[in-house]
């Protein structure tokens, strides 16, 4: 099966699209990227995802699919002869998949809104991400077991859906200049963000901060910062 | 003592669900009703992140979040047939987009048409037709969205066939007609009165005294 079966439409700066591309690096699998450019959604993104218009959408022998967690489910799922991403037992599963939807119902978005908060609003906004790492230390030390990763040896599926937001948490606390994570607070969630991402398969497709920052400057929505 | 507990209120939709998937595949459980306005310390205990219903206990380990535990249940009890999801990987993940799609989409919008009036009302409506008809066209040539069988994303969609009619009685307005979205009409009614699940409706008339009582507490909060 060539590259060319393989599509993914999507962006640098989509921690959405990056779940996708560690998921492929894990399997080892080649893939064609497309990348979006920001505020001109393409002819074959609005073809490809009609419902939400929305990247990342993997395109396999054309059949399309939105969604990177789904995606990234199908991914461990029709290569199943590469390391696993989610694990084998059911309970462990659930609870990964129960933290990943923690993740983009709670964490990121209590993280994004820092980005267009200020003053009260800004400081509550602080204050919801600290209690949210809170509750992600919980799920580290009931998922990873003692070992380096949510997933345990491997970087696996709720490591990548969690991982992926780190540019925007580097980005933000530069931006805004206060401290959304505590690594005195939570030393095993910050020993894990380092092996995350110098990991093999997620080297370099985490946004780099000051990179990001100048993207982030282009989103609409943000206060005048000083 | 049971090996399976699920905690429920008589209403929730999203507990529904669950009794759904566990009726559909035969599995024995033990049903827990909490009082969502005086939760147990059980409850809290099992589901402190979110406290709310459902929970499913499983030989004493909780499980959260509605899909989360419908793949749970189809990955224990693989024996158990019905499958709930399909074999084919790609159908798999369709059909999880689908059931995501409800969630994200299709109930914000229904919700909103049910507690706005007029021009609000009327702005909610065709958002969701909008998105509705994306439902009609993938129900096509299918009695269930899982196929000759109900699947995952029925089970998703499972509340449209009975609280979109509550809804309809409550504020008198039709929310989905026969004209735009025949195919859905008849996917309601096929659920509805499919085996496992037709006996596990909530009373009607409780779902329109409550649902009556919450539309007028929500439109007094409204800024006139």
């Amino acid at each position: 099966m060539g590259k060319s079966d393989i599509k993914l439409i999507g962006s640098w700066a989509s921690a959405f699209t990056t779940r996708v591309r560690i998921a492929f690096n894990i399997k080892n699998v080649e893939y064609e990227h497309l990348e979006e450019v920001l505020g001109k959604k393409s002819d074959l993104l609005l073809q490809s995802n009609p419902v939400h218009k929305k990247f990342p959408v993997l395109l396999h022998d054309g059949k399309p699919l939105p969604e990177s967690l789904i995606i990234v489910q199908y991914i461990d799922e029709v290569w199943s002869s590469g390391p696993s991403i989610l694990p084998a037992d059911p309970l462990d599963r659930a609870l990964e998949r129960f933290w990943a939807a923690y993740v983009d119902e709670k964490f990121f978005p209590s993280l994004k809104l820092v980005r267009v908060t200020q003053g009260e609003q800004l400081a509550a906004a602080v204050e919801a991400v600290g209690k949210s790492f809170e509750v992600m230390d919980g799920a580290f030390h009931q998922c990873s077991k003692g070992n380096a990763f949510f997933g345990g040896e491997r970087v696996g599926y709720l490591d990548i859906a969690f991982g992926c937001t780190l540019a925007w948490l580097r980005a933000l606390e530069k931006i805004v200049g206060v401290k959304l994570f505590d690594e005195v607070k939570h030393p095993a969630l910050a020993k894990w963000m380092d092996s995350f991402c110098s990991d093999p398969a997620v080297e370099g497709l985490i946004p780099e901060t000051d990179r990001f920052i100048e993207f982030l400057k282009l989103l609409p929505g943000a206060p005048p910062r000083h | 003592m049971a090996e399976v507990k699920l905690f429920r209120t008589w209403s929730s939709p999203f507990a529904l669900r669950i009794v759904w998937a566990l009726e559909v595949k035969g599995i024995e459980y033990e049903m827990i009703y909490e009082d969502l306005s005086n939760k147990s310390s059980m409850l809290l205990q099992y589901n402190p992140v979110y406290k709310k219903v459902p929970v499913l206990l499983h030989k004493g380990k909780p499980i959260s979040e509605s899909f989360v535990i419908l793949e749970y249940i189809e990955e224990t009890w693989k024996s158990k047939t019905p499958s709930l999801l399909p074999e084919d990987p790609y159908q798999r993940a369709m059909a999880r987009f689908w059931a995501k799609f409800g969630d994200d989409k299709i109930s914000p919008l229904i919700w909103e048409a049910f507690i706005k009036q007029g021009k609000d009302q009327e702005e909610a409506l065709v958002a969701a037709h909008e998105n509705l008809k994306y439902l009609e066209v993938e129900l096509r040539g299918k009695k269930f969205l899982g196929g000759d069988a109900v699947g995952f994303a029925d089970l998703a969609f499972g509340w449209l066939a009975n609280l979109v009619s509550v809804f309809e009685e409550v504020t008198g307005v039709t929310l989905i007609d026969h004209e735009k979205f025949p195919l859905l009409l008849t996917w309601m009614q096929n659920f509805m009165d499919a085996p496992k699940i037709r006996d596990t409706w909530p009373p009607r008339d409780k779902l329109i005294t409550k649902f009556r009582d919450l539309r007028e507490t929500l439109m007094a909060k409204e800024p006139k």
